[in-house]
């Protein structure tokens, strides 16, 4: 392969770190509000909808509703904090702001700012983990010493929907764009995936489809580990969310490389 | 400014492995050797041939300009010096580093100043330096010993901790400016540094410069002013079409192509007397709507000939590099 094809293999290195630092930075500037954005919407749906439906509904699974559905959402918060990380947050840098353009002048390559941008959608996608993890515990469920492993199962899930927002970053003309990949992409997985009910009630066929996405795997660790016990299948649940991460990051690195490097 | 901080040491290794006649480790240059040195640059969209065999090269302590109209090329060959785009062909060497190969190594020593503003607006103005130090991995203290004077130097010593988006469009280029400075690069690249900027922004753009190529720094710059080429620029490129159709010291390249005295005369019988008079009397003459721009090396029977005509304006200057300009590049609009 030719060393300046945009397939060329993607450069690793730690001089990534300023770049997420500067991202960190400007987070620490609005970090009320952001956490806040994150968390807002989820909270809302657990609380009324846990406490409202679940009234009806009692114990799913094993556990009460309201920390059924609660779990489901520290897993769609990851997602959709990393998905809207990779779209709008990276499109402003990279388009409206021409920060990755001023970054790139600088003995920085592209390869660095789109690992820092990455690993950044993740390291957000664990902070609104953490958010609402912290109100389960306050309402007093997943006091176990399992629940923090949500912690890290938040990173992957923000790999993946990091990826999958860079992606379409990569190929957005506009903000306007990033509603494709709400309506046809993050929707079904969020009413596909068991964040409100568990999807083997639903038919065969639609619970085979269920099972090819990234979402379901990560409830699927979820669920046990908000319980106290271990997951069954883990190596697979990691392999589909590291293996859509790992292609997806390729992919928005190629499309990255494209646009930018021409 | 902050005292160059450069590396002696290299330096002087340069000089002795040169003298070895040793190959230069890279990254090291030889005395006198060009501080960015283009040859048979090749750059292709599609059909569209963008760069075509340019070369040139620049010494320590000049300001390179590189001319053109809009499309002439001029941005995609600083992105290929900066390796930040790869050429279709041709050698490129940046503070002894063969570009696009060594390109980070190279842009560690490199200052660049983009077409349009990239300022952090979520960060204040000091900030917007310290993080941008960071990506050269400069240790803080060093950062932090350099943002006062580079502040002084930007005009912007009283706005140290201002949001940027209070700034304006000339406090903002002067900031992008200091920036640019903040890894003391051997050489600072600077896109059409004053596009769009009010004149009294201008002239402070223009003196930062001079300050800067007064204490030895190294600048090319990219522009379609003529007058910030002729304040500027010790030396000079005027690129069409992706070519480089003349290159050398503005004085020699208006002597080799331009003739000394200009005399525009505009006017409803501007045209008439153009091809009555006027040719004869010109060396050369162009029309451009109802201006005749009149080329003489000897402007005294033009203007004594226009002396008794009272339906015509006129004005007689000296040739500039607008002129030059306009004859290599002609008058016809681009986009």
């Amino acid at each position: 392969m030719n060393a300046s094809s945009p397939l060329r293999i993607p450069v690793l290195s730690s001089r990534f770190l300023p770049v997420w630092r500067r991202n960190l930075l400007v987070w620490r500037k609005l970090a009320a509000a952001s956490i806040l954005g994150n968390i807002a919407d989820p909270l809302l749906y657990m609380l009324a909808l846990g406490y409202g439906i679940g009234s009806f509904i009692g114990e799913v699974n094993g556990m009460p509703y309201v920390a059924f559905i609660g779990t489901g959402m520290v897993c769609q918060s990851a997602m959709f904090t990393a998905s809207f990380e990779g779209m709008y947050s990276a499109f402003s840098r990279m388009h409206v702001q021409r920060t990755w353009e001023a970054i790139i002048n600088a003995p920085i390559g592209l390869d660095d700012v789109v690992l820092a941008e990455w690993l950044w959608c993740a390291t957000k996608a664990v902070m609104s983990t953490a958010a609402i993890l912290l109100v389960l515990l306050a309402l007093g469920f997943g006091h176990t010493w399992h629940a923090l492993w949500l912690l890290p199962l938040g990173f992957v899930v923000g790999l993946c929907f990091g990826a999958f927002g860079l992606v379409m970053n990569a190929l957005a003309p506009s903000y306007d764009f990033f509603t494709y990949f709400f309506t046809l992409v993050l929707t079904p997985m969020l009413l596909f995936s068991g964040v409100y009910f568990p999807v083997e009630r639903m038919p065969a066929w639609l619970a085979h489809i269920a099972n090819a996405l990234p979402l379901k795997h990560a409830i699927d660790m979820a669920r046990p580990l908000m319980l106290g016990h271990a997951p069954a299948d883990v190596p697979l649940h990691v392999a589909v969310l590291a293996g859509y991460a790992a292609v997806a990051y390729y992919i928005a690195l190629v499309l990255t490389r494209r646009r930018l490097l021409k | 400014m902050a005292p160059r901080t450069g590396d002696p040491e290299r330096v002087n290794a340069a000089a002795d492995a040169d003298s070895a006649l040793a190959p230069r480790p890279p990254g090291t240059r030889a005395p006198g050797a060009p501080v960015l040195r283009v040859e048979g640059l090749r750059k292709r969209y599609g059909d569209a041939e963008v760069v075509r065999d340019l070369g040139f090269s620049i010494a320590r302590g000049e300001c390179f300009a590189l001319l053109g109209p809009n499309g002439a090329g001029k941005t995609t060959t600083l992105r290929c010096c900066l390796g930040l785009i790869d050429p279709d062909a041709g050698s490129i060497e940046l503070c002894g580093w063969p570009v696009p190969e060594a390109a980070r190594e190279a842009r560690v020593r490199v200052g660049v100043v983009p077409q349009m503003d990239s300022l952090d607006p979520d960060f204040s103005v000091t900030e917007n330096l310290v993080v941008y130090g960071g990506y050269f991995r400069l240790p803080r203290q060093v950062i932090d010993a350099r943002i006062p004077r580079l502040l002084e130097f930007a005009g912007l010593a009283a706005k140290a901790r201002v949001q940027i988006r209070t700034l304006s469009g000339g406090m903002k280029r002067r900031l992008m400016l200091a920036r640019a400075l903040i890894n003391d690069p051997e050489l600072l690249i600077l896109d059409e540094p004053t596009t769009g900027l009010d004149p009294q922004a201008r002239h402070l753009i223009w003196d930062g410069l001079r300050q800067l190529l007064s204490q030895g720094k190294t600048i090319l710059l990219t522009t379609h002013f003529m007058d910030e080429a002729e304040r500027l620029a010790t030396r000079l490129a005027v690129i069409d079409h992706g070519s480089l159709i003349a290159s050398d010291t503005p004085r020699a390249l208006l002597v080799a192509h331009v003739e000394p005295e200009v005399v525009e005369v505009y006017g409803d019988e501007a045209r008439a007397w153009a091809q009555a008079r006027g040719r004869a009397l010109s060396v050369r003459l162009e029309l451009a709507g109802d201006t005749a721009f009149c080329y003489a090396s000897d402007a005294a029977p033009l203007l004594a000939d226009l002396a008794t005509r009272s339906g015509l304006r006129y004005l007689h200057r000296p040739a500039n590099l607008e002129d030059l300009f306009i004859k290599l590049t002609g008058r016809e609009l681009r986009d």
